[in-house]
């Protein structure tokens, strides 16, 4: 069983696939990583040879940020948000939408779970 | 949508040609503004203003943190305080 960039350990799937249980790494940076090593895309992740294991995590310690580092660097962005007190800080610590959407209705990724508020619209209270 | 690189970050003219003055003469006072619009500038940096949110002017002190955003990102214009709650009613202003 392969260990690519730390913990994750994706099998059985071609490679190309394989690669993208790494968080931080989707279509395109799995594609890349497997164009710059020159591996066959469709090699099944346990039949990696150690040397090109070891070749891919050379090429993503290089080149990209994934896993806890990008956890990090993104948390790190929400929180300057937050410290500056900026409108979008301010929606990230309410737990509202950012970018502008709209929250009479749906926004339920964000909100929660519907609160239903008796009398309002249709409701019986 | 952002904004076209080719034009480069908006600026009030105005509001940057008080802030140059107030930094030649190394004086600090908060300036008074309407240009909620205008991008924060790495010169405008420990500077007060005076962003009107509407109704008032809300003190933004300016950090190194904020270059890039807009001065009224940091004056919000609604006032939100929460829905009533059917034993207490509205809490007062």
């Amino acid at each position: 069983m392969p260990r690519i960039a730390g913990v994750d350990i994706p099998d059985r799937k071609a490679i190309r696939y394989a690669l993208r249980y790494i968080h931080g790494i989707g279509p395109r940076f799995a594609d890349q990583i497997l164009a710059e090593t020159g591996i066959d895309p469709t090699t099944k992740a346990q039949d990696l040879t150690d040397q090109q294991v070891s070749q891919i995590n050379g090429v993503i310690d290089a080149t990209y940020i994934v896993e806890g580092a990008l956890r990090r660097q993104v948390a790190q962005n929400i929180q300057r948000l937050r410290d500056i007190r900026c409108y979008r800080g301010e929606r990230h610590r309410r737990g509202l939408p950012v970018r502008g959407q709209r929250t009479r209705c749906n926004a339920r990724t964000r909100k929660g779970k519907k609160k239903t508020v008796a009398g309002k619209k249709g409701v019986k209270g | 949508m952002a904004r076209s690189l080719k034009k480069g970050p908006f600026v009030d003219e105005k509001l940057y040609r008080k802030v140059e003055t107030l930094s030649q003469q190394n004086k600090r006072a908060p300036i008074r503004t309407w240009a909620r619009r205008c991008t924060i500038v790495p010169e405008f940096v420990g500077h007060t203003f005076q962003v009107h949110n509407g109704r008032a002017f809300l003190e933004v002190f300016v950090t190194e943190d904020m270059v890039g955003h807009k001065l009224g990102e940091f004056a919000p214009t609604r006032l939100f305080r929460g829905h009533t709650n059917k034993k207490e009613g509205i809490k007062g202003r």
